[in-house]
């Protein structure tokens, strides 16, 4: 027999005891203020996407191929107005940042976390490297300038023949290689410590613990890394005007896969995007050629993000 | 020559010869038997900090020694020792001998690398790699060099840590979908696929519950005849279900500066140390009257 124990007078009361009595007013304006937060993000976000897609419409809508295949003119209203050119320096320079700004900024981030001693010399170091992460693209741009355009050290200017998608890319390398740095070396630092416990208790060396736990467990977090410099890189103007990206008029029009061109004059993205901005006023049409270019941007960034999101996807399953 | 000392008395009392000899084997002293480890006055400081004071004690062969002791009171650390495995803190460092079969582990020419292959350790934490079940296993073979017979290897070790039945028809799951219990008997089979010859155990059952605990406990019954064990616990009762000799450390606080120093209070067989300790403290921690 089972016995209630309670009977129906002291039941009420307790259940009247629990009842919820009053509404949380402070939590749920809490809650108001961050969905504002939220929404407010969401909305200028949304108003930028909208207008510069409905402004884009000129040249996307009606030319979309020869707005691609075309290069940089004068009047807005030229038949062969275009961005192939910023294309080719927009995708070079991704190329260059990717190929030498990530092996080196992961290897300096490997022996900064794992090999390095924890000293005040790596201490500082760290700090500043902080710092560099935080210092004006333009200084990067004039950094570029003295290196790789006027040759005042090594004499670097022949090989990257001035102002051009080379020294673009290189000047663009050397600002994210900070980022590259401190991102990569979060994700080091986020390897359990019972999994390097658990190489070395079976006699890996550092190497070997490095390579088969450390790399893989901390691949997600690099690949974030070097997405968000690699998106940042992309975005830069200020240091490309530095090093001499043309704005005006630019004869080549070299195929996106054409090496050859690589210390020839260039142009990126941005760089149109900032100049055609800057030409709306007296020549309108280039407000709705701007778009379209930012349109084009866009898409770039998009799809890099998506590569890199489907990659990080499949590290993490392995990680498991 | 030891014969020549006990004959004598064997005559004396004849009656008693027969029974008691194969008792006499078991608590020999364990200077006539293989010693593994013999520490002597080991000291264990961080920074300055001096974490561990003047252990000293000896580890036979293919027996189970336990540390226990309170918290805090330096077991880990000493258990650490003997693989080289404070040498991943930085600032640790250790004075005093440990020796391995007669080869002082902090010489210089010892390479904790090779210390790690023959020493195996098991973690407080089940840690197997986000890799499936067989690369786990045959992950300390493989860091060795060798690429042949792995097959063989990761199915021995898998028998051998009582697993093989369970996860036999898949070897290429991940091993983080294993239970805990059965994770820590992975941890175990990947120890012992080195072929080490001492297996040290860091609280390989603080995270299990009482049925997967069991089956380390039997499991370590098993192979203690082909390993010698080294077994850190919090929990009494299982340094007296599984280990042979115990050592029990406390730990000392300094009360000026809130710190511990662990001590070796006291080392003996495991039957002694549980039924009559010489030292007043060690009964008062085994009869639960403190820690």
């Amino acid at each position: 027999m089972i016995s209630r124990l309670v009977d129906d007078k002291s039941r009420a009361a307790i259940a009247a005891s629990i009842e919820r009595r009053r509404v949380d007013a402070r939590g749920l304006l809490f809650k108001v203020v961050l969905q504002s937060c939220l929404l407010i993000t969401l909305a200028l976000l949304a108003v930028l996407l909208v207008t510069v897609a409905l402004d884009s419409t000129d040249q996307l809508g009606t030319r979309l191929w020869d707005f691609l295949q075309g290069t940089l003119r004068s009047r807005s209203s030229d038949e062969s107005l275009g961005i192939h050119q910023g294309m080719y320096g927009s995708l070079w320079i991704a190329i260059i940042v990717a190929v030498l700004a990530f092996p080196i900024g992961i290897g300096a981030a490997v022996y900064l976390e794992e090999y390095a001693p924890r000293n005040r010399l790596t201490a500082f170091i760290e700090v500043n490297i902080r710092n560099l992460a935080g210092v004006p693209s333009v200084v990067y741009g004039l950094l570029g300038l003295a290196l790789l355009l006027n040759g005042q050290i090594f004499g670097l200017d022949r090989l990257t023949g001035g102002s051009s998608a080379l020294s673009g890319g290189i000047t663009l390398a050397i600002l994210v290689l900070p980022i590259v740095i401190i991102t990569s070396g979060e994700a080091f630092r986020a390897v359990p410590m019972e999994l390097r416990e658990g190489a070395y208790g079976v006699g890996a060396t550092r190497w070997e613990m490095i390579r088969t736990q450390v790399l893989p467990y901390a691949a997600p977090g690099i690949l974030t890394g070097t997405l968000l410099s690699m998106a940042r890189a992309i975005g830069e103007a200020a240091p490309l005007i530095l090093v001499g990206a043309v704005t005006g008029r630019l004869g080549d029009s070299p195929g996106l896969f054409d090496v050859g061109a690589l210390d020839d004059r260039f142009t990126a993205l941005p760089i149109i995007i900032t100049s055609w901005t800057a030409q709306s006023g007296r020549d309108v049409g280039f407000a709705a050629a701007a778009a379209a270019a930012i349109v084009v941007l866009l898409v770039f960034v998009l799809m890099m993000n998506s590569a890199a999101i489907l990659l990080r996807n499949r590290f993490e399953k392995k990680r498991g | 020559m030891s014969m020549t000392d006990e004959a004598p008395r064997l005559i004396e009392r004849p009656l008693a010869a027969g029974g008691a000899s194969p008792e006499q084997e078991t608590p020999a002293p364990a200077t006539e038997r293989d010693v593994v480890f013999e520490s002597r006055d080991v000291n264990v400081y961080y920074g300055i900090f001096r974490a561990v004071r003047d252990v000293t004690f000896t580890v036979p062969k293919n027996e189970i020694m336990a540390l226990i002791g309170p918290s805090g009171c330096g077991k880990s650390t000493v258990l650490r020792c003997y693989n080289r495995m404070n040498d991943l803190i930085k600032d640790a460092r250790v004075t005093g001998s440990i020796t391995y079969r007669g080869t002082d582990l902090y010489d210089e020419r010892v390479d904790p690398v090779e210390v790690r292959r023959r020493i195996g350790m098991v973690f407080q934490k089940p840690n197997p790699f986000p890799k499936s079940i067989y690369d786990n296993v045959s992950y300390g073979p493989r860091v060795a060099g060798q690429k042949k017979g792995l097959d063989d290897i990761v199915e021995r070790s898998l028998r051998k840590a009582a697993l093989w039945d369970e996860v036999s028809d898949r070897l290429k799951d991940s091993a983080l979908s294993l239970s805990g219990g059965q994770q820590q008997r992975l941890c175990i089979a990947r120890a012992i696929a080195v072929d080490p010859d001492v297996l040290l155990m860091d609280e390989p059952c603080s995270a299990l519950d009482p049925i997967a605990t069991a089956r380390i406990e039997d499991l370590m019954q098993e192979i203690k005849q082909d390993y010698t064990i080294m077994i850190v616990t919090h929990n009494m009762q299982q340094a007296a279900r599984v280990s042979d000799t115990t050592a029990f450390l406390t730990a000392d606080i300094h009360s000026e500066n809130d710190t511990r120093t662990g001590i070796l209070v006291e080392v003996d067989t495991t039957q002694k140390m549980f039924s009559n300790p010489s030292d007043e403290r060690t009964e008062n921690y085994v009869t639960g009257r403190f820690g």
